[in-house]
């Protein structure tokens, strides 16, 4: 025996050293027909380590105090020694982790990815979106510009709709009667420590649930039903080093990207960073437009789509509850959208068009018109949940194969 | 398919809604050169003789400014820097750069206080100040006597106008499109003279405005630099990531 062998010997009757690489990497078994949509769930991880590494860094020079917040992240991007890049990579990177995250859920709804035996999976997904949006949501507080404190206000505010207690709950999150120091000192706590642990956490929980059933794919067929007589399965290969280099080609291409948008665009016209938020947080001056950051436009439109307040906010938060029973409202035992029905075709259409069209008149200043369209898109919007309860219960599907296509 | 295309119809249909908005009026684009650094240097000697007496650049240093237009830093001392320090000696070079009126006397005198001009190329953005500063117009009902084409009713004086003079404003009613009628300004007349020509004024406004966007980002510069090497960097590395997946899956079939 080498000395290496040894070594690992010595720390694998300790602890599971070569157990776990092999059940997660070198010996777990994925479908060998993964196509583009199955770069996201990697780049996602990537996205995640590399806001953790950024924050840290930022963390060192930042300060949380409102008098001096704005002073110290534009300290960060002039006198600190690459804190330009620090804190772009950082913005951006919030961006792109929503990019990622919407692509992966669609890659999802595609392929019935949520549905059983994955919808613990889903779930875990869905807890990780939902905390992805608190940790965006009070980091954006952080560098105290206009639209950081306008955000936070009228986003807190929506909980002032709740009867009776609602006023009571707007003081408690915020710890003052306006957003203030004491906001962006919990905000700061939340973002750098809190969160990121429950996401962190969150993360390991989803992949080792993806581990355990083992991974979807455009087919939607189990890979599990044929195996060899060593009991691998015949349409999988090793996740290492198959899909490590294979990843890796995404993760490069994906950095491309990246680049371009924080080295040449890393304002992105102002949807990545709003030019209002470029002006300190004044309490007493409310900017003419107030936006929340595009990843929210969406859940924002549906909110000031609908008259009444207090159901506005049933309708937003309601948008995103819809999606932690999607694996019980879609009936359907056929996975993939290549076998499924043309009902079914034309209802993930008819939601992507929502959401998208949601998310531009989120970001734009509401008129009659454009609130007439909201309704229309958010009425297409839960419109899916709704036809995909009914159509998925007697599906005309096609036939799926037995072993996946390449 | 029928229905998706409508959809998607409807889905661009706001956006012809979207070109609406303010009407202002200088409104000629700009863009600014981050090559002629001499066009920087010399919208840094505007800035700090006319800009600084009430407006700060809190955020920037002087000698980051000398070294990035390439000024020595006897020079920055000697012509950029009039303000003491609380020593009441000369504010020193590596110093933030302040100016001398305090945000209270600044709210007396103004009614608001001065704001503070590092980033406001990032938030007004160079299209708006270079608007801006060449729309002054006289007008007597203003505490100043002056207002402007860009920021209707703006709190500061025409500070540039021993530059530029005095210009009159020309108005004109116009449809709105909407039945009602609405007076836009369609021209500037010269009332008084200043130092410099309408050509010299609009170049000293660019160098100004080329300035404060230096300002607003000294970096970027650095960023796009390093940018264009990383972007190489990875596009080969692509090539060699690609090559080493097919090598590595040339065996699945």
């Amino acid at each position: 025996m080498s000395k290496q062998n040894n070594l690992m010997g010595w720390i694998d009757a300790r602890f599971p050293a070569t157990k776990m690489w092999e059940d997660h990497l070198s010996k777990y078994y994925a479908p060998k027909n993964f196509n583009f949509w199955y770069f996201f769930g990697s780049l996602a991880l990537l996205v995640l380590v590399l806001q953790i590494v950024t924050g840290i860094f930022l963390t060192m020079q930042y300060k949380p105090d409102g008098a001096i917040a704005f002073a110290s992240v534009e300290y960060i991007m002039r006198d600190v020694e690459w804190g330009w890049l620090l804190r772009y990579m950082h913005s951006t990177g919030a961006s792109a982790f929503f990019i990622i995250i919407y692509l992966h859920m669609f890659r999802g709804l595609m392929y019935g990815s949520y549905q059983k035996p994955r919808e613990l999976i889903w779930l875990f997904g869905m807890f990780i979106f939902l905390a992805l949006m608190a940790e965006a949501f009070m980091g954006y507080l952080l560098p105290w510009g206009q639209m950081s404190f306008w955000g936070a206000q009228v986003i807190i505010s929506l909980f002032g709709a709740i009867p009776v207690i609602g006023d009571d709950i707007t003081l408690w999150i915020r710890g003052d009667f306006v957003i203030s120091d004491a906001t962006l000192n919990r905000f700061f706590a939340l973002h750098v420590i809190a969160v990121p642990l429950v996401l962190v956490m969150l993360v390991v929980m989803h992949i080792l649930a993806l581990h355990e059933v083992g991974s979807n794919n455009p087919d939607g067929v189990e890979i599990k039903k044929n195996k060899d007589e060593n009991g691998i399965p015949l349409d999988g290969i090793p996740f290492h080093p198959y899909y490590s280099v294979k990843d890796i080609v995404g993760v490069v291409g994906f950095l491309i990207l990246f680049s371009i948008v924080v080295f040449f665009m890393p304002e992105m016209n102002g949807y990545f960073l709003e030019y209002a938020n470029f002006v300190p947080a004044n309490p007493f001056k409310t900017p003419e437009h107030i936006a929340p950051v595009w990843y929210f436009t969406p859940f924002y439109a549906i909110l000031r789509a609908v008259p009444d307040k207090l159901t506005g906010v049933i309708g937003m938060f309601a948008a995103i509850a819809v999606l932690f029973v999607l694996p019980w409202i879609d009936r359907g035992k056929v996975h993939s959208i290549r076998y499924r029905s043309g009902a079914f075709k034309v209802l993930l259409v008819m939601f992507i068009i929502s959401f998208i069209g949601l998310g531009y008149l989120g970001a734009i200043p509401a008129t009659e018109a454009r609130t007439w369209f909201a309704r229309i898109f958010t009425l297409g919007y839960f419109g899916y949940f709704i036809g995909l309860w009914f159509i998925s219960k007697n599906e005309n599907t096609k036939p799926v194969p037995e072993r996946v296509t390449s | 398919m029928r229905k998706s295309l409508i959809l998607l119809a409807v889905l661009l249909s706001p956006s012809f809604v979207w070109a609406a908005g303010g009407v202002i009026f200088p409104n000629d684009d700009i863009s600014v050169d981050w090559d002629d650094k001499e066009s920087m240097q010399r919208g840094a000697k505007f800035f700090v003789n006319y800009c600084m007496g009430c407006h700060s650049a809190g955020y920037s240093r002087y000698n980051r400014v000398g070294k990035d237009l390439g000024i020595s830093d006897a020079d920055v001392s000697e012509n950029l820097i009039f303000t003491t320090d609380k020593n009441g000696e000369k504010t020193k070079v590596g110093s933030l750069m302040v100016s001398s009126m305090s945000i209270e006397y600044g709210e007396a005198a103004f009614g608001i206080a001065p704001p503070d001009l590092s980033l406001i190329a990032r938030s007004r953005g160079t299209h708006w100040l270079y608007n801006y500063l060449r729309g002054f117009y006289v007008d007597e009902t203003r505490p100043f006597g002056v207002n402007n084409g860009v920021f209707p009713s703006v709190g500061m004086p025409h500070v540039l106008s021993s530059l530029e003079g005095h210009k009159k404003v020309v108005k004109e009613t116009q449809d709105d499109g909407h039945g009602g009628q609405h007076e836009v300004i369609v021209g500037f007349e010269q009332v008084s003279k200043g130092s410099m020509t309408t050509e010299e004024y609009d170049q000293a406004v660019k160098d100004l405005v080329a300035f404060m966007d230096y300002l607003a980002e000294p970096y970027k510069e650095t960023r796009r630099n390093v940018g264009t090497g990383v972007l190489i960097f990875l596009f080969f590395f692509l090539i060699l990531t690609y090559m080493l997946k097919k090598e590595y899956w040339k065996d699945i079939h």
